[in-house]
């Protein structure tokens, strides 16, 4: 079994924490893994994007094929719109509603009407809910726990298991919120 | 005893090194390389053990002061992008003229498609040109052993040796198994032998010769080499395949083993001629799979037999340019990909942009505005964030090359009579290769303005210490620039009206000056604050 995923945001959402901890469950759970990263010029607020590959078999590509996804997991919405010729037929997108404007011309309606087209698509507003639940640094972790349900090779808990590792050198309290974040993701699919 | 780790492909070769028993690393940063050093100089390990990781201040300097560890007796290695390979070649090909002493092993990060460069040059040939033994990983897995087996190779054969990657490997992770080696470094008594090190020409000759003789015996090992494989049926088959590197994983991904091709693997060069040879003897076309130039593919025309037909880039069956990727290398087994669902057309792309704060901006603004009355004004920009004053809402500069050459090029305009002629540095670029051009401007006295836009650190590769910090002035001072035109401002909107002001008397002053608008990047200062809190 494989399940290949494309994490998107803009540069400074915090998509590669979300990569790491993915990644890093994924390694606990005895799996195959390949995590491209983009580092360099386009982190500079520009569009940044990760390749997840979690199998159980050799994986030999970094890159994913094209209609190959299972998940485009987006901090962004025009951003999660980006990367749908990789997306396999049954996919799913599940994406932040929330624009990041620091362009001009965002196409705001047309990025709505693209989504509500997909068969197969989550929105969900994770910076409002970090926001009210004070837990601005956290809206990766809500997007997390919102995906957590659809990939199946993984358990919640080897992510959570994860979430604690990976933020466990920032204290107890971050590993908390984090924890908290992750299980109001869950709680709203 | 081993363990998993999940590491980057650069992760992989630093941990590689640190297990060989190295001593040093000698880096300039630059994407995709820099986080080889970084991972050195985060390691505990290393640091206990007295390791050598502080950046050097070019890749020049890099690669020669890790020669200097490699006759003192000790494993160094060098790390650098591509493009940080031209500015290392002197020292680069004449080390493989003195061999080495300790192993020496020389990290080349290739970029094809350019994520983060200005070129797509393979290292490979720089490799051949130097006549050295190069190696190719494709996994992460390979590039942890691979560096292990570099350093024996080069203390074996008394040559440096180039390893080369690209950015889809350094930049990706994967689990690697890896096995602690010697707690302690590798020693031999230092180098004494200046008929090697002495490169006279009498003694070069000697050397030439030498180098010369050993390349049949280096194509040989790379036969023999455990990175050289073929996998799949290889009798019978009209068409087979020859890849490196990321190439070859994107063959496997296609499934070319289980399909009935059969797969001969490089990781060794110079290539190994006698297996090619074979191989080829045996398809009727050999279809070459490689990231970056058309390297492999060139030579195997070459050393296949007449009854091969050799595809591949030259021959349009992959794309020419970029890098490749499962798609591209599946169209050309005879798959067509699949896709679902179109990018929709009102995508629009989202270009990398100077921070919110950045003292960059205020430089611009404040150039932008002076200029305005010098039409003839043009801006010779540099290599770092401060390039993408390029971009819109700033379109501030003319040209952005090589690193340094804003101030030569600036020199060269003004030479010719070009005024105003402004050249716009970062400070570590300034440090790395500016520093030669301005004493060139100070000695023909010039008419040029310099801005030296210091941001305390290497902000572009993820702020890494920048070698002059607290130095400029003193630096711009000892290569001559007059003191009364040394100028230092603060680059904050509230100080624009100075700003414009220094800069138009910088411009009206016929010779050279150097303006230092100085203030820290904000995403250091940020990270500094959060280890505060
Ligand atoms: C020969 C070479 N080495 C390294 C690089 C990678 N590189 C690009 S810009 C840069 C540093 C820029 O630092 P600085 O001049 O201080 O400008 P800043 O990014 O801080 O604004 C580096 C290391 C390169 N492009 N060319």
């Amino acid at each position: 079994m494989k399940y290949d995923i494309i994490l998107a945001g803009v540069g400074g959402q915090g998509i590669l924490s979300i990569a790491t901890i993915i990644a890093d469950a994924a390694v606990n759970a005895g799996l195959q893994i390949k995590q491209a990263e983009v580092h360099g010029m386009s982190q500079r607020g520009g569009e940044v994007e990760s390749g997840l590959r979690l199998s159980d078999t050799a994986i030999y590509s970094d890159l994913l094929p094209a209609g190959s996804a299972e998940m485009i997991l987006s901090m962004e919405p025009m951003e999660a719109l980006r990367y749908l010729p990789f997306l396999s037929r049954d996919g799913y997108v599940i994406t932040s509603t929330a624009p990041f404007r620091n362009i001009p011309d965002y196409p705001e309606d047309a990025v709505k009407k693209d989504l509500e087209i997909l068969p197969h698509v989550v929105g969900i507003d994770i910076e409002t809910l970090a926001r009210e639940n004070s837990m601005p640094k956290s809206a990766n972790m809500i997007l997390l726990g919102a995906a957590a349900r659809h990939i199946g090779i993984l358990t919640p808990e080897h992510l959570k298991e994860s979430i604690a590792r990976i933020f466990g050198r920032k204290g107890r309290q971050i590993v908390e919120t984090n924890l908290r974040a992750f299980d109001m993701g869950y709680a709203k699919i | 005893m081993t363990e998993t780790r999940l590491l980057l492909g650069d992760e992989a070769v630093a941990l590689g090194a640190l297990h060989a028993g190295l001593k040093g690393v000698y880096a300039y940063p630059g994407t995709p390389s820099t986080e080889i050093t970084e991972f050195i100089q985060k390691s505990e390990a290393a640091s206990a053990a007295g390791i050598h990781c502080t950046w050097s201040t070019n890749e020049k300097t890099a690669m020669e002061e890790a020669l200097g560890m490699s006759y003192a007796g000790c494993r160094s290695m060098v790390c650098m992008k591509h493009v940080g390979m031209n500015v290392a070649a002197d020292a680069f090909v004449n080390a493989a003229m003195t061999g080495v002493n300790g192993g020496l092993v020389i990290v080349a990060a290739d970029d094809p498609s350019m994520h983060s460069s200005q070129n797509e040059q393979d290292s490979r040939f720089y490799g051949k040109f130097a006549m050295i033994p190069m190696l190719e990983p494709s996994t992460q897995q390979e590039a942890y052993e691979m560096t292990g087996y570099a350093f024996d190779l080069s203390e074996k054969e008394k040559l440096p040796v180039l390893l080369r990657l690209t950015t889809r490997l350094a930049h990706s992770r994967a689990a690697v198994s890896v096995q602690p080696g010697p707690d302690s470094t590798v020693r031999l008594p230092a180098a004494k032998d200046p008929s090697s090190w002495v490169l006279l020409p009498g003694n070069a000759r000697k050397r030439n010769d030498y180098l010369t003789s050993v390349q049949t015996h280096l194509s040989d090992i790379a036969s023999f080499s455990p990175f050289t494989f073929i996998t799949g049926e290889k009798d019978g088959a009209d068409t087979g395949i020859i890849a490196s590197g990321t190439g070859w994983n994107y063959v496997m991904e296609n499934g070319a083993a289980e399909t009935g091709f059969p797969v001969l693997k490089i990781g060794q060069y110079p290539l190994p001629e006698q297996k090619i040879k074979e191989f080829a003897a045996s398809c009727d076309n050999v279809l070459v799979v490689e990231d970056g130039q058309p390297f492999i593919e060139e030579q195997v025309r070459a050393i296949a037999g007449s009854g091969t037909r050799v595809l591949g880039k030259l021959t349009g069956n992959l794309p020419r340019t970029g890098e490749l990727n499962p798609d591209s290398v599946g169209k050309a087994l005879g798959k067509e990909p699949v896709q679902f669902y179109a990018k929709p057309q009102n995508i629009v792309p989202r270009p990398p942009a100077l921070c919110q704060g950045c003292g960059h901006r205020d430089v611009y603004i404040a150039l932008n505005k002076v200029l305005a009355s010098y039409p003839d004004a043009r801006v010779f920009a540099d290599i770092g964030c401060y390039t993408l004053g390029a971009l819109p809402p700033f379109c501030a500069i003319d040209s952005c090359v090589d690193m340094g050459a804003s101030i030569t090029m600036a020199k060269g305009a003004a030479d010719a009579g070009l005024y105003p002629a402004v050249a716009v540095i970062g400070d570590s670029t300034f440090t790395h290769s500016g520093m030669t051009g301005l004493l060139d401007a100070v000695n023909d006295r010039s008419n040029i303005t310099v801005v030296i836009s210091d941001n305390l650190t290497t902000a572009m590769t993820g702020g890494q210490d920048s070698a002059g910090t607290n130095k400029f002035e003193a630096i711009c001072l000892a290569l001559g620039v007059e003191p009364a035109h040394v100028r230092v401002v603060v680059p904050l909107q509230k100080n624009m009206a100075e700003i414009t002001a220094v800069i138009r008397e910088e411009i009206d002053y016929n010779g050279v000056s150097v303006i230092i608008p100085r203030r820290e990047c904000m995403q250091t200062l940020s990270r500094k604050k959060n280890k505060t809190k």
